[in-house]
């Protein structure tokens, strides 16, 4: 493999991640919606959440892929299919992180939610000051665990045409007849990036354990 | 947009015979892939150190690469290291070291997960290493790690869906063929969700069922 192939994988890797992150922080935003959603007391709000993540957390990835890539367009919306594949994971990460998020919420200990309403805390105090940032707390490990799934789960969008990793790595492959080399230098990289993203979870983690309280 | 449900009931056997293959690959790549784990779980537990730090390297490099790129290499790639597979045993080794990889993982953290105690009083009342396994370590960890398992079902039933990309004729290769070929996207798409979502539903209501019904024999 030339330099300049090396090169063109590298790039590639790089649209992986730009595209992974955006899926990640789009997602978290639509996640804490469908979280509050879901923990509403009023059933027309907590409905429909539990629906959403019941499907997207229900049907393959690939088939909600397909079924954007091609429903957008058969409801007369064309979008470029970076913009589908966008749509489709993000949608999905969302359903994954409003259950890790409610998960966090419903973990805070009881006691420290009695204290603060015994010290007199209004209800946005009671949230901003002790649920929010304990639940959050929670929830960074399962957030670096679903940044790798993402990560990962975004070489399904070569299949509606992104040309992103394994993409790349498959047209390299199908013009240079090298399958093993290509593939094996696309998985290298995936795996790096995964590292890289796991080292820097356990970085967070640790400082975030300063001034733990639950 | 139109929905059409007659294109449906006439492609009726081939949706069902596509149903069948995704049913079996799960089915057997889970088997394989339970069987597997636990094989390299308990090497790593109990084996030599190098083949312990050989195994999780493997297990690692599994689980940290797309499914869809490891398919990719073993199915275009294999031919060029002698090893030439029809798409159906492709999909089914592929899925199965995937499956191995995790579930090896998740018998690991149950062995671990055995209190220490409940050994060191095996080892009092004079069992056997192989009884310890046996008659200890196994129940024990069966009853840890069944949500996991079940976890993992779940996420191999999605999995499948991938193979379509290898050209196995499951349900998504299926049902999506017929979308292009009758120009019916949406209902075949849409037919297709469902199917997953009925089956991913089933699956872990039945694994639920069978947690209850098994609890009563969680010792730890």
């Amino acid at each position: 493999m030339t330099v300049r192939l090396f090169e063109l994988m590298l790039k590639a890797a790089g649209y992986t991640v730009v595209i992974s992150v955006a899926s990640i922080a789009i997602g978290l935003l639509i996640g804490i919606l469908v979280c509050a959603a879901k923990l509403s007391p009023r059933p027309w709000l907590r409905w429909p959440a539990s629906l959403f993540v019941s499907f997207f957390r229900g049907v393959p990835l690939l088939v909600q892929l397909l079924l954007i890539y091609n429903l957008l367009p058969a409801i007369g919306i064309a979008v470029p299919s970076v913009v589908a594949a966008l749509i489709g994971l993000s949608l999905c990460t969302a359903a994954y992180q409003a259950e890790n998020l409610r998960g966090g919420f419903l973990s805070v200990p009881r006691g420290l939610l009695e204290a603060a309403d015994m010290a007199g805390l209004s209800p946005w105090q009671h949230f901003r000051r002790i649920r929010a940032p304990i639940a959050l707390r929670l929830t960074v490990p399962a957030l670096v665990n679903e940044a790798i799934l993402i990560l990962k789960a975004s070489s399904l969008i070569s299949v509606v045409g992104v040309i992103e990793l394994t993409r790349t790595a498959q047209n390299l492959a199908a013009s240079t007849y090298e399958p093993l080399l290509f593939y094996s230098v696309a998985g290298g990289l995936y795996l790096a990036i995964n590292w890289v993203v796991a080292a820097g979870g356990s970085l967070a983690e640790r400082a975030l354990r300063r001034g733990r309280l639950a | 947009m139109s929905f059409d449900g007659s294109v449906i009931l006439a492609a009726l056997p081939a949706i069902l015979s596509g149903l069948k293959v995704t049913l079996g690959i799960w089915v057997a790549a889970t088997a394989l892939g339970i069987a597997l784990g636990f094989v390299v779980a308990a090497f790593r537990h109990f084996g030599p150190r190098p083949l312990g730090l050989a195994l999780r390297l493997a297990v690692e490099v599994l689980r940290g690469t797309p499914f869809l790129i490891q398919i990719f290499l073993l199915y275009f790639g294999g031919p060029f290291i002698g090893l030439s597979l029809d798409p159906v045993p492709a999909g089914l080794l592929g899925l199965s070291l995937y499956a191995a990889a995790y579930f090896s993982e998740i018998f690991r953290a149950g062995f671990l997960a055995v209190p220490r105690g409940h050994v060191e009083a095996a080892q009092c009342v004079g069992l056997s290493q192989a009884q310890i396994v046996r008659r200890i370590l196994i129940p024990e960890m069966t009853m840890l790690v069944l949500p996991q398992c079940v976890n993992m079902a779940v996420i191999l039933v999605k999995e499948t869906a991938v193979l379509s990309i290898i050209a196995v004729p499951e349900a998504t290769a299926v049902i999506s063929a017929l979308g292009s070929q009758q120009y019916a996207f949406v209902e075949s798409l849409f037919l297709l969700a469902v199917i997953y979502w009925g089956l991913v539903e089933a699956c872990g209501r039945a694994g639920r069922a069978l947690e209850t019904r098994l609890s009563k024999f969680r010792f730890a």
